[in-house]
């Protein structure tokens, strides 16, 4: 692959404490996959949901000071593994396009943002640039034998004429990918639906609510894992699965793992580089679950082949 | 069920206001109702979505400011990637909220505290420090007990950092928190 695929990245905050397992297999596949990431240097928060409640043009400077710290930077433009992020980094950015926004913004920042790289989630590069063909070229460990729900959360592609990415309703870039490491996708109709979001502290009977209708969903559809490429969806389903199981009496032991952390398996990865221990939900199910499948695959083949 | 004399309760203020700030022309909802029958806050809000834009287009400003759907909205996008009249209906509701903080309302006062502590961390330390969040939520809301339980996984496994992560420029991120409450306050 060409070195042409280099990125200004922004990690974002959640990537250094609750998602440390994502930043670590993001980082550990888009090496492997040949994306360069070149951190943002001295990035900040870029103020998530707390700050566009309070004001747009806040939210938007505290993201396009990100922004002013990618340019110069010899790159194709900023990604960034977190939904949340991309999308105030996007709005920010699709806002600023107004020249009168982009004044006031600037006027919160120390030096002003031209606003002119283009921006993008990771999982969007690794779809588009690499794709699932040549990802399955790379595979070493086929994940044959798993079947998982694939959930979107609500922002990854809404709303779409700022997002820009893969369908609003149904999108399929996740899908792909997985499907390119033999994994067997189940349907699941609550792709884009919101888990609760940040309202697991203040409001927790919300996301309770909210993320045990995905789980209940996603083992109604079959699935015996559910992927995702969102840390706040992913804290939601995994680390809250406990309380979800106590407050809806319910027994979910559904391993939700990051997209990143298969693929990374797939590609033959070491699984401590892609943080799997640090799943709250012991994903060691879903991988049992896998090889007896193939186990079972490959004994109905050897009776059907002494058969003929 | 609530009357409103259209001829002496209409804030047309009000609307031009939302409109303004919002960029969105409220005249174009036609009460279809697709946001509401797609929006997964709804059970949790004490008016639905449509509703409040139909208050909005009826001038009813105390209303919509103080009800509490607009601290329970989650800027999931669903009302706006559906509605059939490309109104961002949740820039919309993230507009209202604005005006329903500097009027003075926190109808959801945990929700708030909490939007609030998340920005005086990132004030602080240009990221935001979980640990730290979570502190000052508790000792806000006298909740001391709020997530304990995972903490218990989030901690040993090196997930939840007792310190702030540091950055350079930090002073930097504080200076754009004054600018704009200094150009608020002017």
């Amino acid at each position: 692959m060409s070195s042409s695929l280099s990125y200004a990245y922004y990690p974002g905050c959640s990537g250094q404490g609750t998602s440390i397992e994502y930043e670590q297999s993001s980082q550990a596949v888009c090496k492997a996959l040949g994306i360069t990431l070149q951190e943002i240097p001295d990035w900040s928060c870029c103020g998530s949901t707390p700050a566009h409640t309070v004001d747009h043009t806040l939210s938007a400077a505290l993201s396009a000071r990100n922004l002013g710290q990618a340019e110069g930077m010899i790159v194709n433009g900023v990604i960034t593994p977190c939904p949340s992020c991309l999308t105030n980094l996007k709005t920010a950015s699709h806002r600023m396009k107004d020249e009168t926004f982009r004044a006031k913004t600037n006027a919160l920042l120390e030096k002003p943002v031209n606003n002119t790289l283009p921006i993008m989630s990771v999982l969007q590069v690794i779809y588009e640039q690499v794709g699932p063909e040549k990802l399955k070229e790379k595979v070493v460990r086929p994940l044959t034998g798993m079947k998982l729900a694939p959930y979107y959360g609500c922002i990854m592609n809404r709303p779409p004429d700022v997002m820009d990415f893969d369908d609003c309703e149904n999108p399929i870039a996740m899908d792909r990918l997985m499907e390119a490491l033999g994994i067997e996708i189940t349907p699941f109709p609550l792709k884009v639906e919101c888990c609760g979001a940040s309202y697991g502290v203040a409001r927790k009977d919300i996301v309770m609510h909210l993320s045990g209708k995905l789980l209940d969903a996603a083992e109604d559809c079959g699935a015996e894992a559910m992927v995702t490429a969102c840390p706040l969806c992913q804290m939601n389903l995994d680390l809250r699965q406990g309380q979800i199981n106590s407050a809806n009496k319910t027994n979910h032991a559904m391993p939700i793992f990051y997209y990143t952390q298969l693929i990374g398996m797939a590609l033959g990865l070491d699984e401590a580089d892609l943080g799997m221990k640090k799943l709250c939900v012991d994903p060691g199910k879903a991988f049992r679950k896998m090889e007896a499948r193939k186990a079972e695959a490959l004994e109905e083949s050897v009776v059907r082949r002494s058969g003929n | 069920m609530n009357t409103i004399r259209l001829n002496t309760a209409c804030d047309a203020d009000f609307i031009n206001q939302v409109e303004k700030e919002s960029e969105q022309d409220m005249s174009l909802c036609y009460q279809c109702g697709n946001c509401t029958a797609g929006c997964p806050y709804t059970t949790f809000y004490d008016l639905p979505v449509n509703q409040v834009m139909r208050l909005v287009q009826v001038g009813q400003r105390e209303q919509v400011l103080s009800c509490k759907s607009l601290w329970l909205c989650a800027s999931c996008e669903s009302c706006t990637t559906r509605c059939p009249n490309d109104i961002d209906v949740a820039r919309i509701m993230d507009v209202l909220r604005h005006m329903s903080r500097r009027a003075g309302h926190a109808t959801e006062r945990r929700v708030k505290i909490f939007w609030d502590a998340f920005l005086s961390s990132v004030e602080r330390h240009g990221r935001v420090h979980e640990m730290g969040l979570m502190a000052t939520y508790m000792t806000k809301t006298g909740r001391m007990f709020t997530d304990i339980d995972l903490g218990m996984h989030l901690i040993p496994n090196g997930k939840l950092s007792l310190k702030p992560h540091t950055m350079i420029g930090k002073k930097e991120v504080s200076e754009i928190f004054k600018r704009f409450n200094e150009e608020r306050s002017s």
